[in-house]
């Protein structure tokens, strides 16, 4: 067993045990929580992939801002276990009939995909910074200056409210 | 067998003991900047100091350290216990992750082993920077939100939101830094200011940017809202007693070092220093004056910190806000494309 695979193991089971204690923790700042090292532990598959730059992008928007925003609404509002609202049981067997599909649909489309050997550790370096840009740069060079109009004018936006 | 044949461990060593030696050398510092820190406020304000343990007071850092260790130990009984414990460790790991990248010097020779002072030459370098500062509000807000008290939360509350509106300009003044250096590795950005000049002379308006930010990611003076005790019965750490308080103020003092290590790394040449290599020393003194250079600096920086600490009065929350959004931002936009325009008009003129 290389050190490879270890790793990919160790990390693939913290991935799952988090995303399972996402959906199973009664109160909701456990499961941001959860959440958190979920994403970590995602970002932990990217740099074994050897993309970097997919790795740290992760964390900053994923862990660093979007998870903050989560926590900083559930710890505002102070939702606790206690006071969550009982559902309706219509309303579970609705999200256990929709999940049960959506589960149906993700094994008929393993089952016909083609899984590529997937290459380990350095073998690649299309994800290193430079490719990307490369490629952002040349091949992508549209759809990346649309976006990044539309993050600034985002931003611009942001202060000109506050500013109200 | 085959994981230990497939392992360099040599190079495993050599990684383990620069962790070591960073860390156990971030810790030291952070513990002798307390020391500091209150010698130079006595400085500053005209009195003495600590001047009772050891020497000039030297032994101050384990006297308040062994204090905090024998406090009694209290965790509310209203807190969320887990996450109580949480807040401090990761106040204190995010403070720590921080030193992975920076390089802290040149390459050292043992024999024909080349040793880069360096624990992981990746060249995401600043972005990992900018992802544990990211990660390093979650210490503040889960410690004010598990000690469910309502001075701790609104603390915690500042804190973050203050961390987040002092990433964006840091951020946008970052990338007006990795136009004219064209990489995102420390070292290649050390290298650059090696055998060119250092980025504080090319980029100046991105420094004072990211020197204001620094603060503000630090909860310094004049940003110390999340802490502002006249305000708030102490801040976000308020329920906390014994070395968990110490940790949260350690981590503090930590992320102050880190700071000024890399405000000298990216803007101040790192570890080089003027006429490095017309000296005509062996490589290996080059690399330790190197270092030293690298830590008189980042000292310089940390007193830096410390002066403004006792000179400036604190912002209002407001200000703080209006400080971020309506001034920085824009600045740095503007600085970015200035940078721009420069670099454009120095590759192909006005064509």
């Amino acid at each position: 067993m290389g050190i490879d695979l270890i790793i990919f193991t160790v990390l693939s089971a913290v991935a799952i045990a988090s995303a399972l204690g996402v959906i199973l923790s009664k109160n909701p700042v456990n499961s941001v929580l959860c959440m958190i090292t979920c994403f970590v532990a995602i970002a932990g598959h990217y740099i074994m992939l050897n993309a970097q730059f997919l790795f740290v992008v992760h964390l900053i928007v994923y862990t660093g801002a979007i998870m903050v925003l989560f926590l900083f609404v559930l710890m505002m509002m102070n939702l606790n276990a206690d006071i969550e609202p009982q559902k309706r049981n219509w309303l579970k067997y609705a999200g256990a009939i929709s999940g049960g599909a959506l589960l149906l649909v993700l094994v008929a489309a393993l089952r016909d995909a083609s899984v590529p050997a997937i290459q380990s550790g350095n073998a690649t370096d299309i994800g290193l910074i430079k490719n990307l840009g490369k490629t952002l740069f040349t091949s992508y060079v549209v759809p990346f200056e649309l976006s990044s109009v539309l993050f600034l004018s985002a931003m611009v936006g942001a202060v000109v409210i506050g500013k109200k | 067998m085959d994981l230990m044949t497939s392992f360099d461990w040599s190079f495993v060593i050599e990684k383990l003991l620069l962790i070591s030696a960073v860390l156990g050398l971030s810790l030291l510092i952070a513990m002798y900047s307390t020391w500091g820190e209150r010698k130079v406020a006595a400085w500053i304000q005209d009195r003495r100091g600590p001047n009772r343990a050891g020497i000039f007071g030297l032994l101050q850092p384990l006297a308040d350290g062994g204090k905090l260790f024998f406090k009694e130990e209290i965790i509310p009984s209203t807190a969320n216990q887990f996450l109580f414990v949480l807040g401090p460790s990761m106040a204190m790991l995010t403070a720590c992750l921080t030193s992975a990248v920076i390089p802290w010097g040149d390459v050292l020779y043992f024999g024909d082993r080349a040793v880069t002072l360096q624990i992981a030459d990746v060249n995401i370098g600043v972005l990992w920077i900018m992802a544990v500062v990211g990660m390093g509000v979650y210490g503040i807000m889960i410690g004010g939100w598990a000690s469910n008290n309502k001075f701790s939360l609104l603390a915690a509350c500042r804190g973050a939101s203050q961390v987040i509106s002092y990433e964006l300009p840091m951020g946008l003044a970052l990338i007006a830094l990795f136009m004219i250096s064209g990489s995102l590795s420390l070292k290649d950005i050390v290298e650059q200011q090696r055998s060119g000049v250092w980025f504080v002379v090319l980029q100046p308006i991105g420094f004072l940017i990211f020197l204001i930010c620094a603060f503000a990611e630090c909860n310094r003076t004049p940003f110390d809202l999340p802490e502002a005790e006249n305000e708030l019965n102490g801040g976000y750490h308020l329920e906390y007693s014994s070395m968990k308080l110490g940790f949260y103020l350690f981590a503090e003092y930590i992320n102050m070092f880190i700071s000024s290590a890399l405000m000298a790394t990216l803007y101040f040449g790192g570890y080089s220093f003027p006429y490095m290599d017309s000296l005509g020393l062996s490589p290996n003194l080059v690399t330790i004056l190197g270092i030293c250079a690298l830590f008189l600096k980042t000292f310089a920086f940390i007193f830096f910190f410390m002066w403004v600490r006792w000179t400036l009065p604190r912002f209002r929350y407001d200000q703080l806000m209006k400080l971020g959004w309506k001034v920085l931002i824009p600045l740095a936009l503007l600085n970015m494309l200035i940078t721009g325009a420069v670099i454009l008009y120095r590759q192909n003129g006005f064509n």
